[in-house]
């Protein structure tokens, strides 16, 4: 029998890891001791800790989720991932005040470079803490308030415990549960009413150990009248052993302002990436989740906007890229809860050597939520036979006098196509590349240029080495 | 003069799903040449075009196709390109979200094997697309994605003029055009034409043939070439129909009434 062409190796740009010393790990597993340990070592306020330990028993009595790719969920080591490693004594707002291995690490990610260029503010996480933040002076004395959850948490207790956990309750579902008893990092910001940040932030999240659990927290509020464009971005290194990604990320638009969240999420692919992504929007305000999933093992999230006022307006808009050996569960939840609200769903996914994706999805129209308007469309991309792409939609209309659309499409790569644009003399990955840029391009022209530009170049890497 | 010869054909035999089509062509085009293909539906035209730029779906059976001195046979379609081979097609695909400009510098770069400054190239696209009388906004288009037929076959022209190949294949440009489209159409061929050049022209009516006059015309059917000679063949064909070429060569006989 003729032996089957080797497929080159996947190209993965950030898989390199750094010989770095953490100053302190909780070692490997999970129990009240762990979390009263990190709740000690931040030295938090009492309803915080206590707040950890009660999602901590809600975390083990939860049983893990039946449904979705539970093949690989159940892969899922509990007793063996390092729940909180601290790499650095404080967070440095210098550069050159951060440990010398970990500024290489984000050197390398080409970090200190983007906030030069088009940044207001960048915050970076290496493992469970964020070891860099800086926010531009002009929109701290506009009152912006940008930084890491567990400063924002010390320096604005008022405001954290009156929105923290309101959008995702730790009982939401397991991870959420593990996130609230272990969380450590993430993002804190608040713009004041009227006030518009015109800069996007940034936040970089960087796993560096093996068998490393990341749990950030972000909140973001967004006052009356205000806006931000938030942008995050990830990569771990390539281990034989698994970690875990559980970030809780938790939205509040008040009337007339508007949140923009973007996500390139390019862990490497042994990380699981299991993140729960929730946004309240009140009246007239606008939430968008802008969703790019190229990396990990296995992801599973669904950005979710509960419109809760009048004249809301909710979008998300995703891409999904599956290679071999990955599964990206992605999807949207919108739920209409006031009238006049209207939301947007786009979701595109490509599915590539064996890759898997799915479009898991729910629109809920509640009854006296008239008169408002939703469109949902997903599209998926197969490259060759043996990927698979699923859609999981689920509509749930309680009020008649609503505008619903709903477009599901999946097609491949046509030879007539290929045959086209080779005859115009590109390569066969060329050819290939073009067509899924192209088939990208609704979701990556709302991408700020330079992550246009390294999104495709993401993509680009991943086509070469698909065909020899 | 051998050197001038661009392309030859010989005894081309090809299937489709294991069913012949083509069944032993003979064609030879030299430099400076311009050689019309007429023929009637399903005589194999396309099927020609297509083997001729290396379509996968078409299996060589039999014969030989020499470009330029080599044998072309093992050559992807993106190779025959950068050699100076160029079909216009006669259902251009749509890509979604590929802009026109972007996907012709693209092909510009691979075809003349080097990155072209973006500024040179937009000065080159503008020009020509002037020359072809079409509009600014049409490279910031998809590729052919809600095209109108005539813009669709524009698009091609452009394409054959801003790349230049040395030998060039159309097939069926000229069909379903109104009157204008096919002048742009048949400028684009005319400007194109030159001593260093070879143009194969497929089509089913001799319409365009009043704008670029052929050297050779020749008919196809059945999978063979059954009949050459100059473009007074085309008015021919034009005037009488196919039927008498299919009778002379024995592929229709003549309605005979038979006694039973």
């Amino acid at each position: 029998m003729a032996k089957k062409p080797q497929l080159a190796e996947k190209k993965y740009l950030y898989g390199f890891h750094d010989e770095v010393e953490s100053i302190f790990t909780s070692g490997e597993g999970l129990s009240p001791r762990v979390v009263e340990e990190i709740s000690a070592i931040k030295s938090e306020p009492d309803w915080m800790r206590g707040f950890r330990l009660k999602s901590l028993e809600i975390f083990f009595k939860k049983p893990m989720p039946t449904w979705g790719n539970t093949e690989l969920l159940n892969q899922i080591h509990f007793d063996k991932i390092h729940y909180y490693v601290r790499p650095s004594e404080k967070t440095e707002k210098n550069w050159d005040d951060v440990p010398e291995k970990v500024k290489q690490t984000f050197q390398k990610l080409g970090i200190p470079e983007a906030e030069r260029k088009f940044l207001a503010g960048v915050t970076a996480q290496y493992e469970s803490e964020v070891v860099y933040h800086s926010i531009r002076k002009d929109l701290e004395k506009l009152g912006v308030v940008f930084l890491s959850m567990d400063d924002g948490l010390k320096q604005y207790p008022e405001i954290v415990k009156k929105y923290f956990s309101t959008v995702i309750p730790p009982a939401d579902n397991k991870f959420a549960a593990l996130n609230s008893a272990v969380w450590s990092g993430g993002s804190f910001i608040y713009v004041p009413p009227n006030t518009h940040v015109e800069i996007p932030l940034q936040a970089y999240f960087r796993i560096n150990s093996q068998n490393m659990g990341q749990f950030e927290r972000t909140l973001i509020i967004t006052d009356e009248g205000s806006d931000v464009h938030y942008i995050e971005g990830c990569t771990a290194p390539t281990y034989s052993t698994d970690s875990l990604h559980a970030a809780v990320v938790e939205l509040v638009a008040l009337p007339g302002s508007k949140i923009r969240y973007t996500t390139i999420q390019n862990w490497s692919d042994n990380v699981f990436n299991l993140v729960t992504k929730r946004a309240f929007a009140y009246q007239d305000a606008r939430v968008e989740w802008v969703d790019g999933n190229i990396g990990s093992k296995l992801t599973m999230k669904y950005p979710a906007i509960y419109l809760k006022g009048k004249g809301a307006h909710g979008e998300v808009l995703s891409i999904a890229y599956a290679g071999r050996g990955q599964h990206q569960d992605a999807g949207a939840k919108i739920i209409h809860m006031a009238p006049h609200t209207t939301s947007t769903i786009l979701s595109k996914s490509i599915s590539r050597d064996g890759g898997r994706t799915s479009y898991r999805g729910l629109l809920r129209v509640e009854r006296g939520a008239t008169q408002c308007k939703s469109n949902v469309r997903c599209d998926a991309l197969l490259l060759d036979e043996d990927s698979r792409s699923d859609t999981y939609p689920t509509m749930a209309i309680n009020e008649k006098d609503v505008q619903v659309g709903h477009e599901a499409t999946v097609s491949k790569v046509g030879e007539e196509q290929m045959f086209y644009l080779m005859s115009r003399g590109l390569k066969e990955n060329e050819a290939q590349a073009l067509i899924i840029n192209g088939f990208i391009e609704p979701f990556v022209k709302e991408l700020p240029m330079e992550y246009a530009v390294e999104l495709n170049r993401l993509i680009q890497l991943e086509m070469e080495g698909a065909i020899g | 003069m051998e050197t001038d010869i661009l392309i030859h054909i010989e005894n081309l035999q090809v299937s489709v799903d294991e069913k012949p089509i083509l069944k032993g062509i003979n064609l030879q085009i030299r430099r400076g040449e311009v050689h019309a293909i007429m023929g009637p539906n399903g005589s194999g035209k396309s099927t020609l075009s297509h083997v001729l730029m290396g379509h996968p779906k078409y299996a060589v059976t039999g014969g030989k196709i020499t470009y330029k001195g080599q044998d072309i046979a093992g050559l992807a379609p993106d190779e025959r390109a950068r050699r100076g081979i160029f079909l216009a097609f006669q259902y251009p695909m749509a890509v979604p979200g590929v802009p026109v400009s972007k996907f012709l510098r693209l092909s510009l770069n691979a075809v003349r094997g080097k990155e072209i400054p973006i500024l040179e190239f937009r000065k080159t696209l503008k020009t020509k697309m002037e020359q072809l009388g079409i509009s600014d906004n049409f490279s910031g288009r998809y590729i052919n994605e809600g095209f109108s037929g005539g813009e669709k076959k524009r698009h091609e022209i452009l394409q054959m003029a801003l790349l230049e190949p040395e030998l060039a294949i159309l097939d069926e440009t000229d069909s379903g055009l109104d009157i204008d489209a096919l002048k742009v159409v048949s400028n684009g061929i005319e400007s194109l034409r030159g001593p260093e050049k070879g143009i194969l022209l497929i089509t089913h009516y001799q319409r365009m043939l009043n704008y670029v006059t052929p050297d050779f015309v020749h008919v196809l059917a059945n999978g063979q070439i059954i009949k050459s000679g100059d473009k007074n063949l085309a008015l021919e064909l034009e005037s009488k129909g196919y039927d008498w070429v299919l009778e002379e060569s024995g592929l229709k006989k003549k309605l005979v009434l038979t006694e039973e």
